[in-house]
Parts: C-alpha cells; structure tokens; sequence
C-alpha cells in the first residue's frame, strides 16, 4: 500500500463522508502538455444509446448527407437525448455494432462516413437567453442532446428541472474529479473556465437557484485557480477546495462533504435543494445556447502505460477509441485492457473498435502494470477494511455472504440498494474477493426475479380476469335461464286458472292490458302442455327447485 | 483487439492476507525480545515447537480436505496461531504441551470449522484453554524472571527442560507462581495487597516483575498495528479502558482487597491479549460498534475471573466466552447506513 494514508492525515483530514480510499493518482501522465483537438477520423460510429433511458430513434436514412451539429436521431420519449452528426458526411450504415457497454453487446448506431470538410449546419444561437422562461432554456439543452458529461450520462435537462414544488438551494458543480488517471475536467476548468462561468449563470436561472459551489479536488491546483479567478466576477458562486479522497466525486458524498446533508436512501439530491452538474456539462450548456452548438465532441483523458503520450483530446463523438489511442503513440500489441472511465469504477471494453460516446471522460489504454489480473481469492477473514472504507457505511462482508449465498432477502435487509458500487471494498480487501461484482450479480438476480414477478403478477391477473369472465359469463346465463324457468312456472299457474275460469274471464279481463301478452303466452303454454308428460314433470321440478333458491337468497 | 473484460474495480491496493499476518508477527517482535530477555530461551523453543507443528498440521489437513496447500500456507494465519499459543505457554512447558496445543487449534478448532476465515473461535486460544484444563499443573508451573533467580537458563538447559525433563531439580528450584497467581492465593488467606506486594521478589514496582515490561513492549508492538491499520483501535482500547475502569472503581471502594489497574493493565496477557488475540478477525465483531461492544465483554471477562474466578489469568476464557456471542452482535449492532433515518 504505497500510498496509504499515515495516521496524522486521517485525523486532520477535513471530508465529511465516511470511508473512502486513496489509490495512486495516474494522473500526471496526461497534463504534461495542454489538450489536442483530435483528427476527424474517416469513419464516425455514433451508438443510439450513450445515456442514461430510452435509446434515440434515427430520423435519417442510408445515403442522407449530413452537416455538422445536425440532428440525426431524435430523443425517444422523456427520459432520453437526441444525437447529432459531430461532422458533416455521409450516413453509411444503421446497424449493430460494438459500443462501449458493460454487457459487451453489439447495439444500433448511426454510421456517417466524414468528408473532412466539417461544414456546419444551422445553427440557432441565442445571445438574450436571459429573457427565455426556465422551460424554453431546458429545451435548448434537450435539443442539443445534452447529458452529464462526468460519466454517468443522465439527461441534463430533467436535472434542471426539479419540479414547481421544489426549492433549489444550491447548485453544486461537480469539479472533483477522484477516480485516478482520469484528467479531461482538470483541463476544461483550465481552459474554459469562463464557458463554464456562463453555462453556471444559464443553469442557475433555470434551476432559480440560490448559491452555485464549484468543488474541486485539492489535487487540481491550475483548475482551482482558473475557476477562483472566473468565481470572483460572479456573485453568489464560490470554489471549494476539496480534500483528495475517492469516492469525492460520487454525488451524494460529495453533498454529504460539502454541505453535511444526506440525501434520502432512494431518494434524489432535489429533495434536500440541491442540484449537482459536472463542470463539462456547464460548459456544453454555455455552448448550446450562446452559440447553438449540440453535444458533438468532449474532452477525452487518454492515458495508461500503453500509449507513449499520455493527453487530453477533444474529440469527435463516435470517434473509434483505437484512433485516439494512436494518435497518443499507442502500442495496440502492448494492451491488455482498454479501460473507459476510471480503473475503480469504469469497464473493460471487448474491443478498442467502439466509439467515443458522450460519457467517454477517459480512455485507459492498459497493459499488464497497470491493472491487476485475475487474482486468487482467499476466504474472507472478516477483518473488516471493506467496511471501513464505505462511503454508505454498508457492511460489505455481511453482505458478501448473502450474496454469494443467494440468500436476497437478508441481502436487501442489510441494504444491498444502497450499495453506490465505488470499488472501494474490493479495492481494499486483503483476500481479494472481487465484493462488487457479487453485489453487482446480486441485484441483477433481484430485478430479474422482481421483473419475473412482475411478469407472472400480468399472467395471474390475466388468469383471473378470465376466470371472472367465465364465472360471470356462467352467472348471466342461470339467471337467464332462471328468469325463463320463472316466467314459465307463472305461466302454467296462469294458464291453467285460465283454462278453468275460460270465457268469464277472459271477457272480464279484455280490458286489461296484459290480457293479449297473457293470452299469447296461454297459448304457448297450451302447446307446451300438449308436447308430453316428461317435459311438464321436468318443468315443475325446475320450479320447484329455483323456488327453493330463492326463498334461500331472501 | 479484442479484450477480456474483467469488472471494476481494476486496481488493487496491494493488501494481502499474508501481509496482514507477517505484520502482526513483526509488531510482536518487541514483545517477544523482552519476555525471552526475562523467562530465556524456552520462548523461543516454544515458538518454534508451535509453528513446526502448525504448519505440519495445516499441510496435512489441506491435503485431507483437498484444498490447495501452497496459498494457505503462505496466507501466514497457522504461523499468527502458533506464535500466539506458543506465547501464552510457560516457556518450561514440556513439548508436547505445545505440539498438543498446536495441533488441537489447527486441526479441532481452525481446520475441521473451514479453515481460514470459517473458525467461531480463536484457534490459539481454543488449544489453550484445552490445555489449560487438562494439564493443570504443567500449565501453571512458571519460573521466577530470569534477573530475580539465582539460577540462569542457558540455551541448553531450556532444551533440556522442554525435551527431556532433565534438569528436573533446576525445574523445581526455579518454579513459582506468576505474580497474578500469586496474588490471587495470598489474597485468599486475606493478605491486603500491600502485604503481599511488598518486599515480594516476584513484584516490582508498577507490576509483577518482567511482566510490566512484556505488557509494555506488546503495547507499543500493538501501537504499531494501529499505525498501519492492520486492526482498528476499537477492540484493544475497549478491552483495556474496561479493565481500568473496574479495576480502579474496586480499588477505590477497598485497596487492600482488590489490586490497582496498573498491576491489572501490566500483568499477565493484559496487551498481548488486547492487542493481539482479541483482535482475531476472524472469530471478532467485524463493525466498530461491534467491536466497542466485544471488547467491553472480554475486559469484563478479564477482571471478573481474575478476581472472583478460579483462574489468575482470564484473557483465553474472556476471548472464548466474546466469541460465542460475537455473530450475534454482528448481527443486531449495524451501523446506519447513508441516506437512511437516524
């Protein structure tokens, strides 16, 4: 544990959250030199889903020409984004291809074959935003297929809109940064800070909020300096130094430290006021609506020990990770792993052929020094260092044993949801169980056997609906019957007082107006009466029967 | 290129089963230097004695239980067992106290449970106690310190003692009680503790002579493993705050009846026990409060039987007793987790 943390700054350290770990930095690989602007590569793959909710829907065709920063899929349904061309080209090919996704499947993108000339289409820029209603400004972001950059990817419209109902306090800028190698905000607060100052401006008019607090890690002193300075010329924002501690950067621990607050288990950071953005997705804001730019490149960390130049590049979306691997001096040969996002909570990807997408923070091109391979596990030994370095002071170990015991009940009461997956378990643990992945495992089984559940709840309820159905359906058709059976016990009674009274009262009864249906049911009965002895005795018996149901009934 | 995709997290921190234990092992080297300097080199044989036969007993109930051999017995958990038994032995035991214990905690008490990770009890302190009640009078026989006897133990003659029994007379010559259990009789025939504390060779000034000085060094050993966070404070500071505190609430009331915390805290296994076996992961409360909780039963423990009980020493029984309640207290005492209702 060469970067342990000594006892004295364990008891001086400042943060508020629990636990937390500090693994080696990696990160001054990449912030040797300024950032790059990345070749427009021949070929763009652009993934319909590169966030969080219902993947885009392509509203263009093989063959289409395309310009720069048109839009080529749509947002489908409210929880989604649209995405556009990063440049002008061709649209080759919609089809399955590899994207970077932890489950290593092929899924839909758009193909455009670039033609280098990078022409811009329209572009509707809007100087005065500050006359537009909170609504209209959250529509320029969702039309720019705007989603939070820092690597989660939710859309950030829905972000800027709290509710009526909610208050919002605080905007916090998520500037932190903590998973190690990664450096792509470090260098956008250092070389846009101003972008961001204004996209802040756009987003705390949407959000009507109060106070903005920008947090940046300590170990980022250029970007703390850069956005002190842009802070000063803006009234109710201040920066925050942040100490250097993973998982600082999570959002509800970086809450916790900054503002003591808890957001609820389950819950939302809106339900205590507050809203978090990271600081790239500030600066997309800026753009989108000053200059009426969409979401169409990002700055990209690319790092490890398998590329001899580590650097930041702004890159198109849907540019392949080998391109800008290449273009860092990579040995393709060398690698291992290619890692995108950090090594403590970012995946492996099947192929260095997928695509940047819009949550692409880093790419780390890895050989076998910089990542553990499999190790051997060794039985727990309880010893608890897992629960120490919690940042949601779970008991990792206890839940281990659920998990591995598929036992999911006792897992779910030792709060297997409230599990934020940092690593930092796995990351500490002396026997080198991967705990994680067995939580992750453990709530896949859960939503599979709640969809399941779900699934047998339509079926039973189908079921039973069916059986109501035919159960009513039975009902109706004994009450008819019954009513049949009635009107014809009545009847006989009738006919046979009108047989015996006959033309007295047949005469008396003239006026009355049931005498023609009555008359017309007598002859019926009549008719009947004449069929047979055996349909009479059949037809008393029923009487009698239904008699006695309802004499029951009543 | 295609690439296996292992799930994060990618980096480790290094930390290692094996690292744990030889840790442990290094922070008792102060500890074990200064109680050799006092009691010779039958420590030393005891150790030795205890870890050939640990690791013999290991490998051959690996091979039994057809699990991998070499990873387990690198893991360093059997050599933390032997040294830890070894230490509590009377360093003039004959060996087959120690291969007997020894064995009894690899085999009955760590491996027949599981093995690593999977024993309810402390395995050393499981072949102790066996010990203990079944060989009452090898197990209580201790020498006087060195620097208070007439007689010095070379090399030679602690071999010979362990091994063969020779030497029986210097045996007898040198044999004592350990001051705890020289309190505890005298206190019987209603001795104050000052009657028997002073001008008794066996006592120095803050405690019993030699002992003060091994609490002490196991004190700083265990400071170490503080520092570099092989065991959290909890359970040692719990164990020993619990200790002084009855401890000096009984002196208080009757000072000739009950002996100070000082004498208490630098006796017998006081920090070995608070430092290095209560803090058995395995078979402790793994959550801080868990562990506050843990260690206040054994100081209880510790002071009750030492004081009311039949033994002078309570730190084997104290462990075992907190062992069997410990999953219960993992299980009720959960600390409350991020988001939910205080």
């Amino acid at each position: 544990m060469k970067h342990q943390e000594t006892l004295i700054q364990r008891l001086l350290s400042t943060h508020k959250f629990p636990g937390g770990v500090h693994p080696p930095q990696h990160k001054a690989e990449s912030i040797s030199a300024g950032s790059v602007k990345a070749e427009i590569p021949a070929r763009l793959i652009l993934p319909l889903h590169q966030h969080i909710g219902e993947p885009a829907e392509p509203i263009v065709a093989v063959g289409d020409k395309v310009l720069k920063g048109q839009r080529i899929a749509k947002a489908n349904g409210y929880v989604s984004a649209a995405i556009h061309a990063p440049t002008s080209g061709i649209v080759s090919d919609i089809n399955d291809y590899p994207i970077p996704h932890p489950s290593g499947l092929n899924a839909p993108c758009i193909v455009i074959e670039t033609d280098g000339e990078d022409k811009w289409g329209e572009r509707l820029a809007v100087q005065d935003w500050k006359k537009l209603n909170a609504s209209a400004l959250r529509n320029i972001i969702r039309d720019a297929g705007i989603v939070g950059l820092g690597g989660a990817g939710f859309p950030s419209f829905i972000k800027l809109n709290p509710g009526a109902s909610k208050q919002i306090d605080t905007l916090i800028l998520n500037g932190v940064e903590c998973e190690p190698y990664i450096t792509c905000d470090d260098f956008i607060m250092r070389e846009r800070s101003g972008e961001i100052m204004l996209g802040i401006t756009i987003m705390r008019h949407a959000l009507n909020a109060k106070e903005c607090i920008i947090a940046v890690e300590e170990n980022k002193p250029e970007a703390l300096q850069a956005m002190t300075m842009m802070a000063k010329e803006t009234s109710g924002v201040k920066v925050m130094s942040v100490p250097t501690i993973y998982p600082h950067g999570s959002e509800k621990q970086l809450v916790q430290a900054i503002t003591g607050k808890e957001v609820p288990a389950n819950g939302l950071t809106t339900q205590i006021g507050i809203v978090c953005h990271n600081v790239a997705t500030a600066a997309t804001v800026y753009r989108a609506v000053y200059q009426g730019e969409s979401l169409i490149s990002r700055y990209v960390t690319v790092t490890g020990s398998g590329v001899k130049q580590a650097k930041n590049i702004r890159a198109l979306m849907g540019t392949p990770m080998s391109e800008l691997i290449k273009q860092c001096d990579g040995e393709p040969a060398s690698l291992s792993r290619v890692i995108m996002g950090g090594p403590m909570m970012g995946y492996a990807m099947q192929t260095d052929q997928v695509p940047v997408i819009k949550t692409t923070n880093c790419i780390i091109a890895c050989t076998v020094e910089d990542v553990i391979s499999e190790p051997a596990v060794m039985p727990c030994i309880r010893c608890g260092a897992c629960a120490e370095v919690c940042p949601v002071s779970l008991l990792p170990q206890q839940l281990y044993w659920h998990a591995k015991s598929r036992d999911h009940d006792k897992a779910q009461e030792f709060n297997l949801f409230d599990c934020i997956e940092c690593g930092c378990c796995s990351y500490v643990c002396p026997s080198k169980i991967p705990l994680v992945q067995y939580y992750r495992h453990a709530k896949g089984e859960i939503w599979a056997g709640e969809r399941e559940k779900a699934l047998a709840d339509i079926a039973r309820d189908r079921h039973e609906f069916r059986q109501t159905r035919i159960e009513r359906e039975a009902a109706e058709k004994a009450e008819r019957h019954r009513k049949k059976k009635e009107a014809l016990a009545a009847n006989k009674k009738k006919a046979a007082a009108i047989t015996a009274t006959d033309g007295k009262t047949a005469a008396k009864n003239s006026g009355n107006k049931n005498t023609a249906i009555d008359d017309a049911i007598a002859k019926a009965k009549a008719k009947r009466l004449q069929q047979g002895p055996a349909h009479k005795k059949s037809a008393s018996e029923n009487t009698a029967g239904e008699n006695k149901t309802e004499a029951s009934d009543s | 290129m295609e690439f296996k995709t292992p799930t994060s997290p990618h980096i480790h921190s290094g930390a290692s089963v094996s690292r744990v234990m030889l840790l442990v092992i290094a922070a008792m080297i102060p500890g074990i230097a200064v109680y050799v300097g006092y009691f010779g080199w039958g420590v030393v044989i005891n150790i030795l004695l205890a870890i050939v036969t640990a690791l013999v007993c290991e490998t051959g109930m690996l091979i039994i239980r057809k699990r991998p051999v070499l990873p387990f017995l690198y893991d360093g958990s059997a050599l933390v067992s032997a040294f830890l038994l070894a230490l509590a032995l009377p360093p003039i035991a004959p060996w087959w106290i120690v291969v007997l214990g020894a064995a009894f905690a690899i085999i009955i008490a760590k491996q027949l449970y599981g093995g690593l990770g999977y024993n309810p009890f402390n395995p050393a302190m499981a072949g102790y106690v066996m010990l203990l009640v079944s060989f009452p009078i090898e197990m209580t026989r201790w020498q006087a310190p060195l620097v208070n006897s007439e007689t010095s133990l070379s090399f030679i003659d602690s071999w010979n003692i362990i091994f063969s029994g020779i030497g029986k007379n210097i045996t007898d010559a040198i044999t004592m009680a350990t001051p705890l259990d020289n309190l505890k009789t005298e206190l019987r025939l209603d001795q104050s503790v000052e009657q028997i504390i002073n001008g008794n060779p066996l006592f120095s000034h803050l405690a019993g002579l030699g002992w003060e000085w091994i609490n002490i060094a196991f004190l700083v050993g265990g400071l170490f493993l503080i520092y570099k966070r092989i065991i959290s404070w909890h359970i040692p500071v719990a164990v020993l705050a619990t200790i002084a505190v009855l401890s000096g609430v009984f002196y208080l009331i009757d000072a000739d009846k009950f002996s100070s915390p000082m004498i208490h805290l630098l006796s017998g296994a006081t920090m070995l026990g608070a430092f290095f076996i209560a803090t058995d992961p395995v078979s402790a409360t793994s959550s801080n409060p868990g562990r506050i909780i843990y260690g206040v039963g054994i100081g209880i423990f510790i002071y009750v039987i030492r004081t009311w009980g039949g033994y002078p020493d309570a730190v084997a029984f104290s462990v075992l007793l907190m062992n069997m309640v410990a999953p219960t207290i993992d299980y009720y005492v959960k600390p409350r987790v991020f988001g939910h209702k205080k």
